[in-house]
């Protein structure tokens, strides 16, 4: 027997460069052996790049890896596998249309026996506190419950060291409880944990230690217990974050956008079905609906900006006018406006300059733009030269392609697009997804003082901390039912967690006892 | 050592310009080591190939009458693949304009007066564009595929038009050859002295047309917008059904005009081949112009030049006309790869030995 080395996992002056950015820049990490470790950064510090790197699927430019104090090359996920390293990404991989053991047994190499396979995944499922029933189908399954059958399909090749990938940004509260105790028994028997997260609560309960990226370096390594969450953030940042300031007790403005008993079928076979959605937006509020991701927020967003038309044309109020039949233009041109979750490809035409970008949902209501169908293409650059002012817009070219921008740019010129509009109704939908703090917090001012000039503005999104700063009600969506919306300071994030679980169909205080 | 594709982060507009030009070099490049390997000397076999016809007057006037039909089809074609609808059955609507344009003439041989060819223009426009909307509707309404339902559609054409001629509209003064009775007068369009026709000036006129539409107008800027994002076009409020349809309208009726145009001019009847695949060729012309309406005018003559050096290679050089429809084929290969470098660019990374700086 050799000396256990001090460290499992070692990365050395790690290098990755894409073109001309430098995504990792010289990043050293250590994990030892049975540590929860956190890594912590904005979106776009180059966390997942350094751990796509440890898993295989990206080659460094330059730098060493080391694996129990050897160096190590890893070519292929397949050869991280083989040293004992397990990856839990956020966006799953798993057939919907097959069953719990299938989807496991097709990751393992080699032949298998679903039987014995079976047993297998109910009995570590079971151990590990993640119970599977290893014969349902993946369709019929939670978001929670798929995440499980990602552990369990890693906990199978007993990894000596699992990489989870912001795992609870699609958990309730509670589903996130019951995965950090998995996730400290695991390292209680040895197996250490490579933790992705910006969510710095969690990591402050949860990890043995932290290293922080920013821009592509390392800007700390601590002990998350001993900091607070604000000394954190700060180090993630680089600076300090401000506060929304909100103005307080909205004034009570008219009822400017309702949904009555709006329904909408499921588009395909694993989409979400909208039952019955009912909603008043007042003048001078921000209603936000939490949820947790894939229970009906892009479907009703579609339904909101009339992508999709619902059953009723009553269903779908825009100060008083009924409008469930008519389509996006019509709404734009009551004064609604829209801003959707993804940003290049629906929000935006990644391939087209700004200028052109404004003019996609501007073409209907400001007339000018479009004149008997001539394009006004001296208009659309005052439009977007003003946009990009307001909302202080950092591109590199004067009207770049909208791909070229930053998330968080992208963001404040689609927000600065529609707000310039000064619309009577805005809907959003994840306004600050993938956005750094500097951004989202100008773009959650700009909510806040939208409404309080008199628009009503609803804000769907799945970040607590974010609702709880904008939102003045809430109201929580679940498999496409949406929860009465109840006045912000009622609200904790406890009784969210619970709506999001769907306990508002069912007896809230059963679900309470068993939590 | 590894040859990687590494994405750029933004279109190179050089190689935009470029890639044309590259694979056209490639093209020539590829043809001399063709023509060596038939063993003819490479330098004669390309001079045969692309500089005699451009030598005499009568061979350049060739090429302006067969770049008229490849220009029609193609500019119309270019905005198809623009909004990503993908028509691949333009021979097939350019034999239905044919044969509806040929309605008229077949039927009333003694009409002659100026009125008869607009009637053919406009029926032979009208058939090509509802032969086109047969696709489109399929797409539309039950999802089917439009690169299969419209290549499939042109056999259906060619087979009707067979059919035709050897049958009902055969001319009954013709010795049983297939063709019906040959067009006359008013029945033709008429020609610039020489043998370049009216066709001609209609490729212009719908290239410039065109340019308008994509550069300055809302219907342009709907077309890019549901081609390469359609799901931010349904967010603009534009259909993509009805962008399906317009486009196959467009399309087929631009195909439709070049087929009577063909008929009404060098070829002067119906018989069983009325194009040598101007329809597919057209595809190629749309991409070698970019999908730019302008850019499709020059490509269009080029295309002519491959068919025009395809007969004098069989005259000269003593070998099959089919290795016109061999440099088409591998001109289009080589503009889809070049195209490759206007998002990528290739860059060698080692397997193993770090690399010192930022690759740039």
């Amino acid at each position: 027997m050799t000396a256990t080395p001090d460290y499992l996992l070692e990365t050395i002056d790690i290098v990755k460069v894409f073109g001309t950015l430098r995504a990792n820049d010289g990043v050293s990490l250590r994990v030892a052996q049975g540590e929860i470790h956190a890594l912590l950064g904005e979106n776009g510090a180059g966390k997942s790049t350094l751990v796509k790197m440890i898993y295989g699927s990206l080659r460094p430019t330059s730098g060493t890896l080391k694996w129990l104090g050897k160096t190590v090359d890893i070519p292929s996920p397949n050869a991280a596998r083989k040293l004992g390293i397990g990856m839990v990404f956020q966006h799953f991989s798993l057939f919907d249309a097959l069953t719990v053991v299938e989807n496991i047994a097709l990751a393992l190499p080699g032949t298998f026996d679903l039987a014995a396979l079976s047993e297998k995944v109910a009995r570590v499922s079971k151990d590990y506190g993640l119970p599977l029933n290893p014969s349902a189908v993946v369709a019929d399954l939670s978001v929670g419950e798929r995440q499980r059958i990602e552990i369990v399909r890693c906990l199978l090749q007993e990894p000596k060291l699992l990489i989870l990938d912001e795992p609870t940004a699609v958990l309730t509260p509670q589903e996130a409880d019951q995965l950090f105790v998995t996730l400290k028994r695991l390292a209680s028997e040895g197996c250490s944990v490579l933790y992705i997260s910006h969510r710095l609560e969690e990591v402050k309960r949860l990890c043995h230690a932290a290293t922080i990226l920013r821009q592509g370096k390392v800007v700390a390594t601590c002990d998350p217990a001993k900091e607070t969450a604000a000394s954190l953030a700060r180090l993630m940042v680089g600076g300090d974050v401000h506060a929304v300031r909100a103005a307080k007790a909205p004034r009570e403005g008219a009822i400017r956008f309702a949904l009555h008993s709006a329904n909408l079928a499921a588009d395909g076979p694993f989409a979400v079905e909208l039952k019955n959605i009912t909603l008043d937006v007042r003048g001078g509020e921000v209603v936000a609906i939490a949820g947790v991701a894939g229970n009906g927020q892009s479907e009703l967003f579609d339904a909101i900006s009339g992508e999709r038309a619902v059953s009723q044309n009553s269903s779908v109020l825009i100060d008083g006018t009924a409008v469930g039949s008519s389509g996006v233009i019509a709404r734009r041109k009551m004064g609604a406006a829209f801003v959707p979750e993804e940003r290049l490809g629906h929000g935006a035409v990644p391939t087209l300059p700004l200028s052109e970008n404004v003019v996609l949902t501007r073409h209907s209501d400001d007339v000018s733009l479009a004149t008997k169908g001539i394009l006004d293409r001296g208009l659309a650059n005052r439009v977007t030269d003003r946009v990009i002012k307001a909302y202080d817009v950092r591109k590199g070219k004067p009207d770049p392609e909208a791909r070229s921008l930053s998330g968080g740019n992208l963001q404040k010129f689609l927000m600065g697009r529609e707000l310039d509009r000064k619309p009577k109704v805005l809907v959003v939908n994840q306004p600050t997804w993938g956005v750094d703090a500097g951004a989202a917090a100008t773009v959650r001012q700009a909510l806040i003082d939208l409404a309080r000039s008199g628009s009503a503005v609803v804000v769907i999104s799945q970040d607590l901390d974010e609702i709880f700063e904008l939102a003045d009600r809430i109201a929580v969506i679940s498999r496409g039912e949406l929860s009465q919306a109840f006045p912000a300071h009622e609200m904790t994030a406890e009784r969210i967690g619970l709506l999001m679980a769907g306990a508002h169909e069912k007896k809230v205080g059963l679900h309470a006892a068993r939590s | 050592m590894q040859l990687v594709l590494e994405k750029r982060s933004d279109r190179s507009t050089f190689f935009a310009l470029v890639s044309p030009f590259l694979a056209l070099l490639l093209t020539v490049a590829f043809g001399a080591v063709m023509f060596a390997m038939l063993g003819i000397n490479p330098l004669r076999g390309l001079y045969v190939y692309f500089v005699e016809p451009l030598t005499q007057v009568w061979s350049i006037e060739q090429l302006i009458v067969k770049a008229t039909p490849l220009v029609l089809i193609g500019v119309g074609l270019a905005v198809c693949y623009m909004a990503n609808v993908w028509n691949i059955g333009a021979e097939g609507q350019l034999t239905i304009g044919a044969i509806t344009g040929s309605i008229a003439p077949v039927m009333f041989p003694a009409w002659q007066d100026p009125s008869i060819l607009i009637v053919m223009l406009v029926m032979g426009t009208i058939g090509g564009a509802l032969f086109g909307l047969i696709p489109g509707l399929l797409r539309t309404r039950f999802n089917a595929n439009e690169i299969l339902t419209s290549l499939m559609l042109v056999y259906v054409a060619q087979l009707f038009l067979d059919w035709l001629v050897r049958g009902p509209w055969r001319d009954p003064k013709g010795y049983n050859f297939p063709v019906t009775q040959s067009f006359e007068g008013w029945q033709l369009l008429p020609t610039f002295g020489g043998t370049i026709h009216f066709g001609a000036l209609f490729a212009m006129f719908a290239c410039a047309a065109l340019a308008f539409l994509m550069q300055k107008t809302l219907k342009g800027f709907e077309i890019k917008v549901t081609g390469s994002a359609p799901r931010a076009g349904r967010f603009a409020g534009f259909s993509r059904d009805r962008m399906v349809l317009f486009c196959f309208l467009l399309s087929g009726g631009l195909a439709g005009l070049a087929g009577i145009c063909e008929v009404a001019s060098v070829v002067g009847k119906l018989q069983p081949q009325i194009s040598p695949g101007y329809g597919f060729a057209a595809i190629i012309v749309a991409f070698l112009g970019r999908l730019n309406p302008v850019g499709v005018l020059f490509a269009g003559l080029l295309l002519a030049l491959s068919y025009i050096g395809g007969e004098a290679a069989q005259v000269t050089l003593g070998i099959s006309d089919k290795i016109a429809k061999v440099f088409q084929g591998v001109l289009l290969f080589f503009i889809l790869s070049c195209d490759t470098l206007i998002l990528y660019r290739i860059t060698f990374e080692s397997g193993r030995k770090p690399l010192l700086g930022a690759v740039e």
